[in-house]
């Protein structure tokens, strides 16, 4: 179990917190203007890396705040966290 | 039979402190101090079980809780009942009954025994290949399997004891207290730093501590009364934490760990009472330090496992700490000067050594000059080939190894004894450590796999890092703390360490035979019953991977995880199949390292603390009031209220009939409640809704259905407009949490820019819904203020109101398709309005319902369960629901994919209304839909989701999806169960009052 720093609370373990998926898909504004394949493309492709990963987590247990971190999959490190609506600050 | 092989006064073992204790119902005794394991070895009791798979007697073999063998029952047909318990890990205690297991009908005569000769046709995969198929013949497999194996008895009775949880938090934590373990315990403490011992055993100090040897000295003094001195030094230090008995079982990232505190188990029964027997401690660590020591291998040879064959470390630790001799004639079977350690402190206390076979050839081993010195014979570059003795070993039989190590040459010699110590050598315990990610690497010298490169904050010392000698160890242990705690210096550095140990070693996976491998019978995972031809038969049959090699022949796939064979099956599988060690890697070690009661799992979360549960404020008044109980989510809703001995059917049958006549009155207080503020509020609900409410009027409810980004239907529930900025929303009551994360969710990372603010208010208003045709009069008589007739208060309409000087809110609204009302009170008036309304109602009859009659009036009208009618693949377009799904609306969550290419088939699952050809005839929910019983295979149309008997329309009804069911009104299908098939025909889901005139009548 997995330490998480979340950028509104401090450091909380990571029952506390709840997983979001991939980071960084934005919902299309118009959506209706998109083909099938250009709105499936938003619904379900993910990426599952493994190595360094963008994620979103929620402190459900807590604020309810969501916010973004790069994690290693091969080893759950996460190099950084930051807030919704940041630029990554690494690559 | 029975003798006394306690050789000596051992300072670990209390003699004037005498235990008795049962055995297979038998009275024996022991001292305070004894493990169950010394205690039997004591009384000359080898043959302790039988094995899993060939029934083959079985010893001890280890002292620790790496014993693959010696496991038994406690206290059978107790509640305190425990399988599986290591004989070697047992502190006896007065009362102590232990029994053994996988033996019928009992472990001098076995039934199963006879599998033992019926192996030729047990072979690796034999579980595979011959149970799996015919499937019809696995009744009669079973039987014989379940009767005659097993492992061990789970009890019947609930557990009488007490468990806990606790966490604790310290800079370093310390794996293990042998004597690296001690040394890094004392450096951390001395440095400041808060620090944790942890020892799985009752004692500290590993297994220096009772090294009593000329050969191994620190500052000129025996290593054990070093060590001691050590010990004493470092239980006077503040900052650090000793927990015995204690292991760990799980090494996680991030230094988590779990560890397993046995507080109660050496103690007799009735002194247990009221303590806590378990302690799982969730430790949180900067720092973790593993010396978590290394385990003795066996070797593998032709009848390996017979009791009296021990590791030689086993029989050291049995002489030198509980003063207890496993045999009087011993001999050794070697590679390494291991087992020469064994021999001296046999001779030291005037035991019998035999002889020493050596693997190694040339040996230049001060160890073994002392024993020649002591008329010890030696047989150098010599194996064991086979041993005898059915219950417990009674010879040997000796040959010359080739020069290779591949072949036994020369002629066979006849040795007899009554124990044999095996060593092959050491396998560092990094199971912790691989558990935690760690990556391994191979040691060619001794061929072992040590700690490569560490995924936290951790590191390994001493043998379990391959240091396995004092000198390794004084030279590496000081060297590898200081870096870590980033000190300077250390208490250990420039000591002169006297270590006459060789480190050669003659490493043979598979000793040779005289016999074909296929005659021959080396065990390799003693629990399992897995052999080395086993192995070699999987590599035949194209097994490669090691991973698949385990699977198939279970090797490493008992309770002991394979401590002791594991190394030896890798072995075996490197030198047939031509792969080097370390490319070929090792099998995953996972948590728990050695089994954990259930109780140590669940800690106090048992009985009605297992879950926490929600009630209502109206809770105790249903409870008083005969209702039984339907969890929902967490909640406790009440689900029927019995009366007079009514069954459930009978109850809802009279709640529905009540409602819809005259009164009914539900505790909706479950619902979820989210209350919605600001300038862009009905913009939002725009955009989360499916229908449109910039419209919507102040002081009016209306229906919404919520759906995902991939169309299907998720939530539902009615929102009412409070103010031109403020909307409370319901959601179901099983869905509250999810769809409140879910707007957060949109409104935090989507629409940033949207002025509105979610708060949850569930927990704050108490709901209560009085619905049916005398609703009106009895709102009316509470609320005598109110003008309650249709045009100042129409359905979906909501008012403010006061009962006193309780404020209320009443929403005109129904999920039963009668005329009712909701009203809604700070939850603390929730229990006494309720109340009120019962005495108010009393004239109309007013009858309270629960869930069940819930479900059956809105299912007389057709109105769906999300989650009972949907199942995350179904659209408002499946439902039938077209009307709510706004034409208008530029965009909402779920729109776009509402016309995918899949969304838009017409053959979709759909929901319809189902009628039995015989009105009495109830549909099971969730039985089968079909169309043609001829066709093969038959086509799966759909299933039942909701169905009940309708007192109030006299007929079953019931709502089910069918494959393109919209258009198949009217049409015959057949609903197929085990002993018959049933006519029914589609129908309109709504079965009641399609005019919605009871609304507002
Ligand atoms: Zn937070």
């Amino acid at each position: 179990m997995f330490l998480i720093n979340c950028p509104f609370c401090g450091e909380r373990e990571q029952s506390e917190f709840k997983a979001g998926g991939e980071a960084h898909i934005v919902r299309p504004k118009q959506p209706t203007e998109l083909s099938d394949d250009e709105w499936a493309e938003y619904l379900f492709m993910r990426k599952n890396i493994k190595g360094i990963q963008f994620e979103r987590w929620n402190h459900v247990h807590g604020c309810r705040k969501w916010f973004n971190i790069v994690r290693d999959t091969s080893n759950d490190e996460i190099k950084v966290v930051y807030k919704m609506g940041t630029k990554p600050p690494i690559k | 039979m029975t003798k006394n092989l306690r050789v000596k006064t051992s300072k670990f073992i209390d003699e004037t402190y005498r235990i008795s204790f049962k055995f297979n119902g038998k009275i024996y005794y022991g001292f305070k101090g004894d493990t169950l394991a010394s205690a039997l070895l004591a009384n000359n009791i080898h043959l302790v079980g039988r094995s899993f798979k060939y029934h083959r007697p079985r010893g001890i073999m280890t002292a620790g809780s790496e014993e693959p063998n010696a496991i038994v029952q406690l206290h059978n047909k107790t509640a305190r009942t425990e399988p599986n318990v290591r004989a070697t890990e047992v502190e006896i205690y007065e009362g102590l009954e232990a029994s053994s297991q996988n033996c019928w009908p009992s472990v001098n005569f076995d039934i199963g025994g006879i599998n033992n000769f019926l192996s030729p046709f047990l072979p690796a995969g034999f579980y595979y290949k011959t149970f799996m198929w015919p499937a019809s013949f696995w009744e009669k497999y079973e039987y014989f399997i379940r009767k005659s194996a097993g492992l061990g008895k789970s009890p019947t009775k609930s557990d009488p004891d007490i468990y806990e949880h606790k966490y604790i938090h310290c800079d370093v934590l310390v794996i293990g207290s042998g004597i690296s373990g001690i040394m890094a315990a004392k450096t951390a403490a001395k440095n400041g730093l808060k620090t944790l011992l942890v020892e799985e055993k009752p004692n500290l100090g590993g297994s220096t501590i009772y090294q009593k040897s000329e050969i191994f000295k620190i500052n000129n003094q025996f290593s054990g009364s070093w060590l001691e001195n050590e010990i004493n030094e470092l239980k006077k230090l503040k900052n650090l934490e000793i927990k015995i008995r204690t292991t760990v079982a799980a090494f996680h990232g991030y230094n988590f760990l779990l560890a397993r505190q046995n507080l109660t188990d050496h103690l007799p029964i009735e002194h247990r009472k009221g303590k806590i027997r378990h302690r799982l401690l969730k430790i949180r660590a900067k720092k973790v330090v593993s010396a978590t020591g290394s385990i003795e291998r066996p070797l593998i040879f032709d009848n390996n496992d017979r009791p009296g064959i021990l590791l030689s470390s086993a029989i050291k630790r049995y002489v030198d700490l509980f003063g207890v001799a496993c045999g009087e004639k011993n001999i050794f079977l070697t590679n390494n000067d291991t087992a020469y350690e064994t021999a001296i402190s046999l001779i030291q206390k005037g035991i019998n050594v035999e002889a020493i076979i050596d693997n190694r050839e040339n040996i230049d081993s001060k160890l073994l000059y002392d024993l020649e010195k002591n008329n010890v014979k030696i047989y150098k570059g010599f194996t064991v080939v086979g041993t005898e003795g059915y219950k417990k070993i009674n010879k040997i039989l000796v040959m010359q190894l080739s020069k290779d190590g591949q072949r036994v040459v020369g002629s066979k010699i006849k040795l007899s004894c009554d124990c044999l110590g095996v060593s092959g050598g050491w396998t560092p315990a990094v199971h912790l450590f691989t558990q935690s990610g760690g990556k391994l690497k191979f040691r060619d010298d001794d061929q072992i796999f040590i700690p490569s490169n560490y995924p936290s904050e951790q590191i390994c010392i001493g043998s379990c890092n391959g240091d396995f000698t004092l000198n390794d160890i004084f030279i590496n242990v000081p060297k590898s703390l200081k870096k870590f705690l980033k000190i300077k210096k250390t208490e250990y550095e420039n000591f002169e360490i006297l270590s006459e140990i060789n480190k050669s070693k003659r490493n043979i996976w598979l000793l040779p035979s005289d016999k074909i491998l296929g005659k021959t019978k080396s065990f390799v995972d003693y629990q399992n019953d897995a052999t080395s031809k086993d192995i070699k038969l999987a590599l035949r049959e194209g097994f490669r991977s090691i991973e698949h090699v385990k699977r198939y022949t279970t090797t490493g796939m008992g309770t002991d995880q394979g401590k002791l064979g594991n190394m030896h099956a890798l072995g075996i599988i490197s030198e047939t199949a031509g792969t080097k060690m370390g490319e070929l890697g090792t099998t995953t070690f996972r948590p728990p390292y050695t089994p954990l009661t259930f109780g140590t799992i669940v800690g106090r979360n048992v009985g009605e603390y297992f879950d926490t549960f929600r009630k209502t404020p109206i809770h105790e008044w249903h409870i008083s009031n005969n209702a039984k109980f339907e969890n929902v989510g967490q909640w406790k809703r009440p689900w029927y209220y019995p009366k007079n001995n009514e069954d459930m059917y009978q109850a809802v049958q009279r709640e529905s009939k009540a409602a819809r006549d005259s009164a009914g009155i539900l505790d909706a207080s479950t619902l979820g409640k989210i209350d919605i503020q600001g300038t862009d509020a009905s913009e939002f609900l725009n955009r989360v809704y499916t229908n449109a409410w910039s419209k919507l009027a102040v002081n009016r409810c209306r229906y919404g259905l919520m759906l995902n980004e991939d169309g299907m239907v998720y939530d539902d529930g009615v929102t009412t407009r409070l103010a031109e900025n403020h909307y409370i929303m319901t959601t179901t009551t099983g869905g509250a949490a999810n769809v409140m994360g879910k707007l957060e969710d949109y409104l935090q990372t989507e629409w940033p820019e949207l002025d509105v603010y979610l708060t949850s208010v569930t927990d704050h208003y108490s709901t209560i819904s009085v619905c049916g045709p005398n609703s009106k009069k009895i709102v009316s008589k509470i609320f005598a203020d109110l003008d309650f007739s249709d045009e100042k208060f129409p359905h979906m309409s909501f008012k403010n109101t006061k009962i006193g000087q309780i404020n209320c809110r009443i929403m005109r609204i129904s999920f039963t398709g009668e005329h009712s009302y909701e009203i809604n009170v700070q939850a603390n008036y929730g229990k006494s309005i309720w109340e009120k309304c019962m005495e108010v109602g009393k004239d109309f009859n007013i009858t309270p319902y629960g869930t069940e009659t819930m479900h059956l009036l809105r299912a007389e009208k057709g109105f769906i369960i999300v989650g009972q009618d949907t199942d995350g693949s179904m659209t408002p377009i499946d439902l039938q629901m077209d009307w709510i799904v706004s034409k208008k609306k530029y965009d909402f969550i779920g729109k776009r994919s509402l016309y995918r290419s899949d969304t838009i088939r017409e053959d979709r699952k759909q929901l319809v209304g189902l009628l039995t050809d015989n009105p009495e005839e109830v549909l099971e929910e969730g039985a089968q839909i079909i169309a043609n019983v001829k066709k093969t295979p038959i086509e799966m149309l759909g299933h039942v989701t909701s169905s009940y008997y309708s007192p109030n329309l006299k007929k079953s009804i019931a709502l089910g999806v069918v494959k393109g069911g919209k258009k198949m009104m009217g049409q015959k299908l057949i609903v197929p169960m085990e002993n018959k098939l049933i006519n029914v025909t589609i129908s309109d889901p709504v079965f009641l009052d399609k005019e919605n005139k009871k609304l507002n009548a």
